[in-house]
C-alpha cells in the first residue's frame, strides 16, 4: 500500500518527533530526548473529522503542528493527497498550505491586534494570489464573514473590539478563506464560555458539511470530541493507545486509559452520575524525560499486573469487527 | 436545623471609572453543615465575587459589599471587625482558588505554607505544624509526604500544587471550604482525582463545601444543592435533582442544552444560547436574560422577576412561572 489511493486525504506513518534536551550554556550538549510523538500512524479520509484526545503534554498539539509541517519530524512520513510532504521544500510547501489550515485555541493571541478583521480574514487570499481585484477581495471577505456568522459591517474593526466567540469566528473565517481540504483545530473551544462553545461547535459542524472539509480536532474534553468526531484517537505519552469510531469508543472502550478518561468526565445528570461507575486514575502522567518501560501506562493502570506490561511495549492491534485498534496486552 | 452559612440579600458593587458594576446583586442562599452546594454560572456572572464577599476579600476600592448579611455560625460576618474576620479566614472558613500556582508562595516550602495557618489559629509550634503537614499531605495523597514537606512549589506539578492547597485549607479543620473553580486549570483525569478527594475529605472531616464552577457535570456529580447565577443574580436554586430534572429557568435549561454530553449516543445538534453574555455596565432592563431568551414576552423586558418558590426549596426567577 505504498502508493496511497485518493480516499485518504492524510496518511501519517510511524511519525516521530523527538525534542533534544540540551544542557550547558555555551557548549550545548544533548543529554536526552523528549519523545513528544513516538511512532504514531493514522489516516484521515476526505471530509472526515478525526478527534485527538489526551491529557496535556501527551503530544496532541505537536502532532497537529508536525502534520502541517510547522515542525520537521524526527522520522516518519506524512502523505497529503497521496504525496509525501515530509521534508518538502519551502516553495511547494507554501502552495500546499492552501489546502491545510489551522484554528488555534487562544482567540486573543492568534489574531494580530494591528490588523482589522477584514485584513486578517483576507490575508491568506492575498498570500496565495487567489484574488485579482480589490472589489473581488472585499466581496470574498464579506462572504466569509457571513458564512461564519459575523456581520460584514464589522470588517473595519480591530480584534479587541470583538468578544472571544466572535474572535474565534474570525479565526475560522481566516482558515476557511482558502477553501482548505483539511483544518487542524487545536482546542478551538476550550477558551470559550459554555454557552459560546456550542455556537462555535455548531459552526464547525455546519462548515464541515457544507464544504466537506476534514478536521483533525484536538481537544482534552472527551465530551466535545465525541460530539463532533467521526473517529477518535486517544493519545498517551506520545503514542496512540486506542483508535475507533465514536460510537465504538464510547460503547466499548477497550484500553484502560480510555475507560478512565471517559469515566473522568461527569455527565450533567445527577441520576446517571449516581449510577455511573467512577474509575479514578491514580497518580500523574510520568515524566516524559524518563518514560516507564514496557507499556507507558502500566504504572497508573488499574488492571496491569503481568510482567508483560512492564517489559514489553504493546502495539496497536485491530479488534474483531474492524476499525477499532487498541494497544494493550490485556483483553 | 440552623444553616451553617446564611447569605441574605448580599450585594457587592464595584465603583469603576466606567460606571457602577453590580457584580453581586441581592443574592440569598444557605449551606447546611456537611453539605456540598454548587454555584454555577459562566465567567463574569459574579460567582467568584460572591465567594470573595463571604471572606470579605473583595478589593476595596473599587469593590464594596453595599448591602446584605452573611450569617456564619450565628454571627453576621459583615459586622465583624477586621481582626475578628482574620479569626474566621483560614480557620473556620477556607478558600481554594483556581490557580494553584498563584495561591502558593514560591519562596516558602510547602510545609511552611501548610503549617502557617495552624500556627496562627491553633497556636502550634513550627515543629508541630510541620508534623501535622506531613499528615495532611498524606491525606491528600501526595507521595512521599515526609520529603515533599520541605519542597518548594515549583517542584510540584499542577495537580500536586492543588493537592497542597487543599491540605492547607484543611489544616485548621474548617466548617466550610469554598472552592472557586478548583479544577478548571487541570487535566480531566486530575480533575476527577481531586474532586473525588475533596468529596471524601469533606465527608471525613464533616466540612461543608461550596463548589463554584461553570461545569454542569461537576455539580451534577458532587453537589447536593445548586444555585445558578446569571448577571450577578441567582436565577434558580434547588436540589441537584430539581435543577436538572425539573428545570424552571430558561437560562438553566439552555445552558444544559448547550453542552455536549458523553451519554448522548446519536449525533444531536447542540442548541447554543444565542447572543453574548451580559455586559455589567449595560445590564438589560427587566429580566437580564431576556435578550437571549427564546420565551421572552413583554413583561420580561420591563419588570425584573424575583425568585419564586416552585415547590418546597426549588425557586426560579422567571415570569413564565407566574401565570
Amino acid at each position: 500500500m505504498l502508493n496511497n489511493s485518493n480516499q485518504n486525504l492524510v496518511e501519517v506513518r510511524d511519525l516521530k518527533m523527538h525534542f533534544p534536551i540540551t544542557t550547558g550554556w555555551m557548549f550545548k550538549k544533548t543529554s536526552g530526548y523528549v519523545k513528544a510523538v513516538d511512532g504514531i500512524s493514522f489516516q484521515i479520509a476526505r471530509g472526515e473529522i478525526l478527534g485527538l484526545v489526551g491529557e496535556s503534554g501527551c503530544g496532541k498539539t505537536t502532532t497537529g503542528r508536525v502534520l502541517l509541517q510547522l515542525e520537521q519530524p524526527t522520522s516518519g512520513h506524512i502523505f497529503f493527497e497521496g504525496e509525501d510532504i515530509t521534508g518538502m521544500k519551502e516553495k511547494p510547501l507554501r502552495a500546499l498550505r492552501k489546502k491545510m489550515q489551522m484554528i488555534f485555541q487562544d482567540p486573543y493571541g492568534s489574531l494580530n491586534p494591528r490588523m482589522t478583521a477584514g485584513e486578517i480574514i483576507g490575508e491568506p487570499l492575498q498570500i496565495h494570489g487567489m484574488i485579482d481585484s480589490k472589489s473581488e477581495y472585499k466581496e470574498k471577505v464579506k462572504d466569509l464573514m457571513v458564512t461564519v456568522g459575523l456581520s460584514p459591517a464589522m470588517m473595519e474593526r480591530y480584534p479587541h473590539e470583538f468578544s472571544g466567540g466572535q474572535r474565534q469566528r474570525i479565526g475560522v473565517a481566516r482558515a476557511l478563506s482558502v477553501r482548505p481540504a483539511l483544518i487542524v483545530c487545536d482546542e478551538p473551544v476550550s477558551a470559550l464560555d459554555v454557552s459560546i462553545q456550542a455556537q462555535i461547535i455548531n459552526l464547525l459542524e455546519d462548515l464541515q458539511e457544507k464544504f466537506n472539509i476534514a478536521y483533525l480536532f484536538i481537544a482534552h474534553d472527551l465530551a466535545v470530541v465525541k460530539h463532533i468526531s467521526n473517529r477518535i484517537a486517544v493519545m498517551y505519552m506520545g503514542e496512540i493507545v486506542e483508535i475507533a469510531t465514536r460510537a465504538d469508543l464510547y460503547r466499548n472502550p477497550l484500553h484502560p486509559y480510555t475507560r478512565s478518561l471517559l469515566s473522568a468526565i461527569p455527565v450533567p445528570d445527577p441520576e446517571i452520575e449516581a449510577q455511573r461507575e467512577h474509575m479514578i486514575l491514580e497518580g500523574e502522567v510520568p515524566s516524559p524525560f524518563n518514560p516507564p518501560s514496557g507499556c507507558k501506562f502500566h504504572p497508573r493502570c488499574p488492571i496491569a499486573d503481568s510482567p508483560h506490561c512492564r517489559e514489553e511495549k504493546p502495539v496497536l492491534v485491530e479488534m474483531e469487527g474492524g476499525n477499532h485498534w487498541v494497544a494493550c496486552h490485556l483483553d | 436545623m440552623e444553616p451553617l452559612l446564611e447569605v441574605k440579600n448580599l450585594s457587592t458593587h464595584f465603583f469603576t471609572d466606567d460606571g457602577l458594576i453590580k457584580a453581586v446583586d441581592r443574592i440569598s442562599y444557605d449551606i447546611y453543615e456537611g453539605e456540598t452546594v454548587g454555584l454555577v454560572g459562566e465567567s463574569g456572572c459574579g460567582k467568584s465575587v460572591s465567594a470573595l464577599s463571604l471572606l470579605r476579600l473583595v478589593p476595596n476600592p473599587p469593590g464594596k459589599i453595599v448591602d446584605g448579611e452573611i450569617f456564619f455560625e450565628g454571627r453576621d460576618l459583615i459586622k465583624l471587625t477586621e481582626d475578628e474576620m482574620c479569626q474566621v479566614r483560614g480557620n473556620k472558613m477556607a478558600m481554594i482558588f483556581q490557580e494553584p500556582m498563584n495561591t502558593l508562595n514560591p519562596v516558602r516550602t510547602i510545609g511552611w505554607q501548610i503549617s502557617e495557618p495552624m500556627e496562627i489559629h491553633r497556636g502550634m509550634s513550627r515543629e508541630e505544624g510541620l508534623k501535622k503537614s506531613v499528615q495532611l499531605l498524606t491525606d491528600v495523597k501526595i507521595p512521599e509526604p515526609a520529603a515533599r514537606v520541605n519542597a518548594y512549589p515549583h517542584l510540584f506539578s499542577g495537580g500536586m500544587r492543588q493537592r497542597a492547597v487543599i491540605a492547607m485549607g484543611l489544616g485548621c479543620n474548617p466548617r466550610l471550604i469554598i472552592a472557586d473553580e478548583p479544577t478548571t486549570a487541570l487535566d480531566v483525569t486530575t480533575q476527577a482525582q481531586l474532586l473525588e478527594l475533596m468529596k471524601n475529605l469533606t465527608r471525613d472531616y464533616k466540612t461543608a463545601l461550596l463548589i463554584i464552577t461553570h461545569n454542569l457535570g461537576i455539580v451534577a456529580r458532587y453537589a447536593d444543592r445548586i444555585n445558578v447565577m446569571y448577571a450577578g443574580r441567582i436565577i434558580e436554586k434547588g436540589t441537584a435533582k430539581d435543577i436538572f430534572k425539573n428545570t424552571r429557568h430558561p437560562y438553566t435549561e439552555r445552558l444544559m442544552a448547550s453542552v455536549p454530553r458523553l451519554d448522548y449516543d446519536t449525533k444531536k445538534k447542540l442548541v447554543p444560547i444565542e447572543g453574548q453574555p451580559p455586559d455589567f455596565l449595560n445590564i438589560p432592563s427587566g429580566c437580564s436574560f431576556h435578550p437571549r431568551c427564546v420565551y421572552a414576552f413583554d413583561r420580561c423586558r420591563v419588570e425584573t422577576p424575583e425568585l419564586i418558590t416552585i415547590f418546597e426549596k426549588h425557586e426560579a426567577a422567571c415570569w413564565r412561572n407566574v401565570k
